[in-house]
């Protein structure tokens, strides 16, 4: 059984190409496989539909004001009614909608991989490095977030929504970093490591191609939580009028006016309301799924 | 030598087929020679208290255990019967997989509750299998009890072990606190823990492993249990506690007059300590027998192949080890005829067709599940013969039958690696929150050795003697602590970071676990390319290619991920990309003692082929002495991180010099009945001293049983001087002040 | 003996070293992350707003010596304010609010009302939640645990600004049902009440009981969730089946051996928890109408106080410290593993 090299190097790409895919096709086969996986799949993916594609349908635009129409019920001209101002309820919380999932999404993507960066470096190093790493993440873990995202809230005005991302995401890692630190620690003393160090692979080059890679299912996992964290502290800053500055808006401005009106205008509170709870539902319901899919002997007794 | 050591331990016994009839007993104390077996084995008196036609306490008839259901749903245990008998010690080995250990947590009733489990197990007369809990509990503990595998986590971390087992004797006995803690302390007495009364107090991390199967043995026998279960009570132990726990065994069964159902991997403790065997395969009892009629009249091949691959520590020069092919099946994925056939080397078209039934084959109480047990029985073909035939053209490939080529002497041979004076220290850290210095760990305290071209030299000491962290510390290629490690004629103090990367190209490793030692995210390609891209190999494809072959994988498995392979396959793996910059060097740290035996015989098989084909020096650090026996030209013995004993193979084994080799060696259970029951065991004391603290002079005194000979100022020798390797003989160098006097003891 | 004596004596040296380095870089990080939130509002907010679009308007002047006053005059630089302030606080002096009141007594008292308002929540949260999470391990699959699961995912996804609005709501609709104030929405007490001991405690309860939900739901599905896998991982522990083997009853086993090895995490993190919440009720005292710490946090941002912002700045670095602290504590207590010796 001779095979050429072009031979090896096709059936290696061909089996590539089939091999690569079919652990995230276990994995997506395990986290389809459970109701709880494919319920929050579904529901995140309407929601981004109707986020993104949502706006197209309604007549208003979330800028436009209907003068004739303030604080009306929903009707055939405004689907989920107006609001004080004459603004478009369906338009406006869609357009909250998709400011929050951007903002959650790419704040969580951020804070993940910095505290991927950051862990992994204090926990391969060890050391000052270490030293210095889990200082600063201690001093972030002091400072009060709200506090210090509050008090910067002014930059955020003017469509600098992505510094806010950036902020948010700054308060986000220390957690995930701590523990990422720690399974470093212990991933290293892993042989595999230990081979490619005596194999004389330099370090940083071992960091990324070994020890980052083999915690990917936490740090999707954890991904995919901070959405929703990133989600809710971006509405409840936003809430207060920290966040996300007008005339944009976010599910957390809303709320916050609705709450005011809710009660002898109830359209202005729970459809925004309603819309952020299932958004974060959905997400937290694939981070579980996820997690069980990346990991089956976490959870015991499955059959 | 004895006679035995010509006949692959495996291989029925030439001495025929006596008809005896009773199940022989065991008989405690040493045996007369192999010319007198035979009337000694007619003469042998029936131990007292094992009531041999007594009613068995323990009856399992028709056990089935299926996890899962429908189409998933995996028969791990498949119509095992056995019955123990009052006083009787039954052995159940298997190797992993095999379902030797669901069978006595089903026995127990302690499955999780999606297992469904038929069949009948009585107890004493009692049907307890789907008994109501309330029954169930009454029992467990009381009647039937067990010991665990791993003591570590058997325990219940917060709480103190007294009050542990005094839980045990409250729950099946009316007294006091009070009392069921004095009976605690006894307990605890009973099997050998020092000043038991102060222990009691201690949680259950604060005792070593040894201490810890202690305990779980005085809860197991704490309200005098009919039967006692033991699953693997000693793997996770070193050699010479697994001996002091065995004999804590022994000693439980005559106090409480129990049966033992002993389970575990070792053919060597089962011939140690079971009158009776029962071999399991793939969910089912394959041999069951007296334990000389299974281990010398072997009728089934699956036996025979397990007993010829274990390395045997007694039996010196080059006996090829007869590994057996393929791999155990797939409890999911059971061949529909006898499970063995794909791997059995004397397989014929109708075992495929049909299970063979276990029958009694002509011996009385011995049983076999094969077609051919007749045949093997009649002697028609030696089966030992037919099996190394067919594997070797099978599974070994390059490693078949490696004739040992002539070579120049050792001391023209150039010294590849030499360590002269290592020490390594590191911190004694305490606790998980408040970490702090509490001490220095001497892990290596001025350990020399040296390996010369083409050799192997055998590092080989219990857990926390020094050997890994001696091994990392030359893989380091750092400056040491003290002492000089040479690599290649390179002091590795002096090196540069590109000499450095040199060296590593000559030198390199091979762990113990497969699986850890492979990065499961990567393909077997990516693996095997990491060394050479490293070293700058623009194309390794070629490369890859023929280190699989060399390796006896098949090169279209390269894209393939670790996982998708058996252990043995990843420790190929593993091997092959060691030797993908052809090294001169090769580290080996435990290589095979993660795998099952009859996996192990074949990796073995490779390395030996490997270093005589490639001209390869092996450094091999492993705790298993007959896997060292079996590879190794060279030993050196360490102890405390300091060497205690150093030579030539055969030297070392057959006439140790230092008190340490002796007990090390004296410990280790033989896969040989006979053998056993006429050995004499040197049963150290104690548990090895802390490396953060060791005893004064020579290290090993506290637990040496030459030193409680000596007089006053020997002793005081031994407390104030420490003792350095001294020649003792040609090539063969010890650390003991009266080396000379062993043999008088 | 006299070796043991000795050794023990090293042991206590050692720890009392280790605990003395912890306590100097914990103050260490409160400095640091105080001076952090004073420089960062001193330099973003702007107190002189305060002063702007007022009717009639504040001479300049009158304003600069009222702000210098206050050492919060955007016109001295920065680093000499922070000198200024940095000399008071070592002397134990927070400054002044903008309303020219000393911060150290808005800090006590605000620290009382907020430790009433968690103290209930968090104990109910808290028990209630690893209630529900062990008895959920135990029957992992069966009915309660699924709805305990769907319920705990359902209040996770609820922010607290939500839920707080949603309990007005419910509450308002509740009182109008039952004609009643019975469940008081805004404040600790009702302002200016007549009558004796019973009568002020049954105030306070009414205005209890919305808050302490608010913020014990929330603490309830973290919980369960958090109890129920430290629990799920006990269950399959080996010691619990050596427990069963003795023959311990299943039930008894549970309680006996994995429940009280599976709490340690969760008293841990009990304290931590405490910790967190001392300045992190914000929404719910804003809500609610609560004076206390969070409440403070919001106004004194709104109100461009520089002074506040940095003392609530530090008593949340020593909040969380002391909590982490306490929670290590804890842990050393409960678990013998860790602890020191």
């Amino acid at each position: 059984m001779t095979i050429t090299d072009e031979e090896l190097a096709e059936q290696r790409a061909g089996l590539d190409a089939v091999r690569v895919p079919s652990r995230l096709r276990v994995v997506a086969g395990r986290f389809f496989a459970s109701s709880q996986g494919r319920a929050g799949f579904a529901l995140l993916a309407l929601m981004f539909l109707l986020a993104f594609a949502g706006p197209c349908l309604g007549r208003w635009s979330y800028t436009d004001k209907d003068f004739t129409a303030f604080l009306r019920a929903p009707s055939a001209e405004h689907w989920w009614g107006t609001l004080q101002t004459g603004a478009d309820v369906y338009a406006v919380t869609l357009r909250g909608m998709r400011r929050s999932l951007v903002v959650g999404l790419l704040a969580a993507v951020v804070g993940t991989a910095l505290a991927a960066v950051v862990g992994a470096f204090a926990g391969y190093f060890l050391g000052w490095t270490d030293r210095a790493l889990t200082w600063v993440t201690d001093l972030l873990l002091v400072l009060p977030a709200f506090l210090v995202l509050a008090i910067m809230s002014p930059l955020f005005a003017g469509g600098q929504w992505p510094l806010f991302v950036l902020v948010l995401a700054l308060f986000l890692w220390m957690v995930t970093s701590k523990i990422v630190r720690s399974m470093t620690v212990s991933l290293k003393e892993r042989e595999f490591i230990q081979a490619a160090r005596f194999m004389g692979v330099p370090p940083v080059k071992i960091i990324f191609r070994h020890v980052i890679p083999n915690m990917s299912s936490l740090l999707v996992v954890d991904a995919t939580l901070n959405v929703s964290a990133a989600i809710l502290t971006e509405t409840s800053l936003s809430y207060f009028g920290f966040g996300i500055q007008p005339p944009d808006v976010s599910l957390g401005s809303l709320i916050a006016d609705g709450a005011k009106t809710a009660v002898y205008a109830p359209w202005t509170f729970w459809f925004c309301a309603g819309l952020l709870i299932v958004t974060v539902l959905a997400v937290n319901l694939v981070g579980d799924s996820l997690r069980d899919a990346f990991d089956p002997t976490a959870r015991k007794g499955r059959q | 030598m004895s006679e035995r050591g010509e006949c692959p331990a495996g291989a029925p016994s030439r001495d025929g087929h006596v008809l005896r009839p009773e199940p022989p007993e065991r008989a405690g104390g040493a045996r007369g020679p192999r010319a007198s077996e035979r009337a000694e084995r007619e003469r042998r008196p029936g131990r007292p208290g094992a009531a041999v036609r007594a009613e068995p306490v323990l009856r399992v008839s028709d056990l089935d255990v299926t996890f899962g259901s429908g189409t998933g749903a995996v028969r791990a245990v498949r119509g095992v019967s056995y019955e123990v008998r009052p006083g009787e010690v039954l052995g159940i080995v298997g190797e992993s997989g095999s379902g030797k250990s669901v069978t006595s947590l089903a026995v127990m009733g302690l499955l999780p509750p999606h297992a469904r489990v038929t069949g009948s197990v009585r107890l004493t007369g009692h049907e307890i299998l789907g008994a109501p809990e309330k029954t169930l509990a009454a029992f467990r503990g009381k009647t039937i009890s067990m010991v665990f595998q791993d003591p570590l986590s058997a325990l219940t971390p917060v709480y103190r072990v007294g009050d542990q087992i005094a839980e045990a004797v409250r729950i099946h006995r009316r007294v006091s606190g009070e009392q069921a803690a004095r009976r605690a302390v006894d307990l605890l007495d009973l099997v050998g823990i020092p000043d038991p009364a102060r222990r009691a107090r201690a949680f259950p991390h604060e005792f070593s492993g040894g201490m810890r199967q202690r305990v779980m043995i005085a809860m197991a026998i704490a309200n005098d249990p009919d039967v006692i279960i033991c699953d693997e009570p000693t793997t996770a132990l070193d050699v010479t506690i697994q001996a002091q726990v065995l004999e804590v065994l022994k000693r439980a069964r005559r106090e409480t007059g129990a049966a033992i159902v002993m389970i575990t991997h070792d053919l060597g403790v089962v011939a140690g300590i079971a009158d009776r065997v029962l071999v399991m395969y793939a969910g089912r009892a394959v041999e069951v027998g007296p334990v000389d009629e299974v281990y010398y009249r072997s009728r089934m091949p699956y036996t025979l192949g397990l007993l010829g691959s274990i390395p045997r520590l007694d039996v010196g020069g080059r006996r090829p080890l007869v590994p057996i092919g393929g791999n155990p099946p797939s409890p999911a994925a059971l061949p529909p005829g006898c499970p063995f056939e794909p791997r059995c080397p004397m397989a014929v078209p109708r075992c495929a067709e049909a299970e063979p039934p276990l029958e009694e084959v002509d011996a009385p109480g011995h049983l076999a599940a094969c077609v051919r047990a007749g045949e093997i029985e009649a002697g028609g073909s030696p089966p030992a013969r037919v099996q190394r035939a067919e594997t070797g053209g099978r599974t070994a490939g390059p490693a078949a039958a490696p004739e040992r080529p002539a070579r120049p002497a050792r001391d023209g041979r150039e010294v590849v690696l030499a360590v002269k004076d290592l020490v390594k220290h590191h911190p004694l850290m305490k606790g998980t929150l408040f970490r702090r210095r509490v001490g220095t760990v001497r892990a290596v305290d001025g350990v020399s050795f040296d390996v010369r071209e083409g050799e192997t030299l055998g590092l080989v000491g219990e857990s926390g003697c020094g050997k890994t962290t001696a091994l990392m510390e030359i893989l380091e290629l750092a400056r040491p602590q003290g002492g000089t490690i040479t690599v290649l004629g390179r002091d590795t103090s002096a090196l540069g970071a590109r000499e450095r990367m040199a060296v590593r190209r000559d030198m390199q490793v091979v762990f113990q676990d497969p699986l850890a030692s492979l990065d499961p995210r990567m393909t077997v390609y990516d693996i095997l390319a990491e060394p050479l891209r490293t070293h700058g190999t623009g194309d390794p494809g070629p490369r890859i290619r023929d280190l699989l072959r060399l390796v006896g994988l098949d090169p279209g498995h390269a894209a393939r991920y670790p996982q998708d392979f058996s252990g043995g396959q990843r420790q190929r793996v593993g091997i092959a990309r060691a030797l993908a910059l052809e090294p001169r060097l090769v580290v080996l740290d435990e290589p095979v003692s993660a795998l099952d035996v009859s996996i192990q015989a074949g990796v073995i098989n490779l390395l030996e082929g490997l270093k005589s084909r490639l001209g390869l020096s092996y450094l091999f650090v492993a705790h298993d002495l007959a896997v060292v026996r079996h590879i190794a030209d060279r030993v050196a013995v360490m102890y405390l991180g300091r060497i205690a004993e150093t030579g030539p193979v055969d030297r070392v084994y057959d006439s140790p010099a230092h008190p340490y080799t002796r007990a090390l060696l004296s410990a280790i259970p033989l896969p040989d009945p006979e053998r056993e029951r006429a050995r004499r065991r040197v049963l150290l004391e104690g548990d090895l001293p802390s490396p953060a603290d060791p005893p004064s002079g020579c290290r090993f005194r506290t637990r040496c049983p030459l030193f409680k000979t000596l007089d006053e100022s020997g002793r005081r020798r031994c407390a104030d001087e420490e003792p350095q390797v001294r020649p003792f003989g040609e090539d063969h160098g010890v650390s003991c002040h009266f080396a000379e006097r062993l043999n008088v003891v | 003996m006299a070796t043991d004596s000795g050794r023990m004596t090293a042991k206590g040296g050692a720890m009392a070293g280790f605990l003395l380095r912890r306590l100097l870089n914990c103050l260490v990080l409160v400095v640091v992350a105080t001076s952090l939130a004073y420089l960062l509002a001193a330099s973003a907010l702007n107190p002189r707003s305060n002063y702007e679009g007022r009717n009639p308007p504040i001479p300049p002047a009158v304003v600069d010596a009222r702000l210098t006053e206050l050492n919060l005059n955007d016109r001295v630089p920065l680093f000499e304010r922070y000198l200024t302030w940095g000399r008071d606080v070592l002397r134990g002096d927070f400054g002044k609010t903008v309303a020219g009141e000393p911060v150290g007594d808005d800090l006590g008292r605000r620290a009382g009302v907020t430790l009433r308002l968690i103290t209930v929540g968090l104990v109910l949260g808290s028990l209630a939640g690893v209630l529900v999470g062990a008895c959920a391990a135990v029957r992992q699959y069966g009915t309660f645990d699924r709805l305990s699961t769907g319920a705990s995912f359902a209040v996770l996804a609820v922010p607290t600004v939500v839920l707080a609005n949603i309990l007005i709501i419910a509450a308002v609709s509740f009182n109008e049902l039952v004609g009643a104030q019975v469940l008081l929405v805004s404040g600790e007490t009702t302002p200016g009440l007549e009558g004796g001991f019973p009568a002020r405690l049954v105030d306070r309860l009414q205005h209890l009981i919305l808050p302490t939900l608010s913020l014990s739901l929330g603490l309830i599905a973290v919980y369960s969730r958090y109890q129920r896998n430290m629990m799920l991982d006990v269950l399959g522990a080996d010691f619990v089946r050596t427990a069963l083997a003795k023959g311990l009853r299943r039930r008894t086993a549970l309680a006996r051996h994995a429940l009280r090895t599976a709490l340690i995490p969760a008293v841990t993190y009990f304290a931590f928890t405490f910790g967190a919440l001392l300045v992190g009720t914000t929404f719910t005292e804003k809500i609610f109408g609560w004076h206390g710490m969070g409440e403070w946090l919001v106004d004194s941002i709104s109100t461009n106080d520089v002074n506040t912002v940095a003392a609530i700045s530090c008593f949340a670095a020593f909040a969380v410290l002391v909590a982490s602290l306490a929670s290590d504590l804890l842990h050393a207590a409960l678990d013998p593993r860790v602890r020191v010796g």
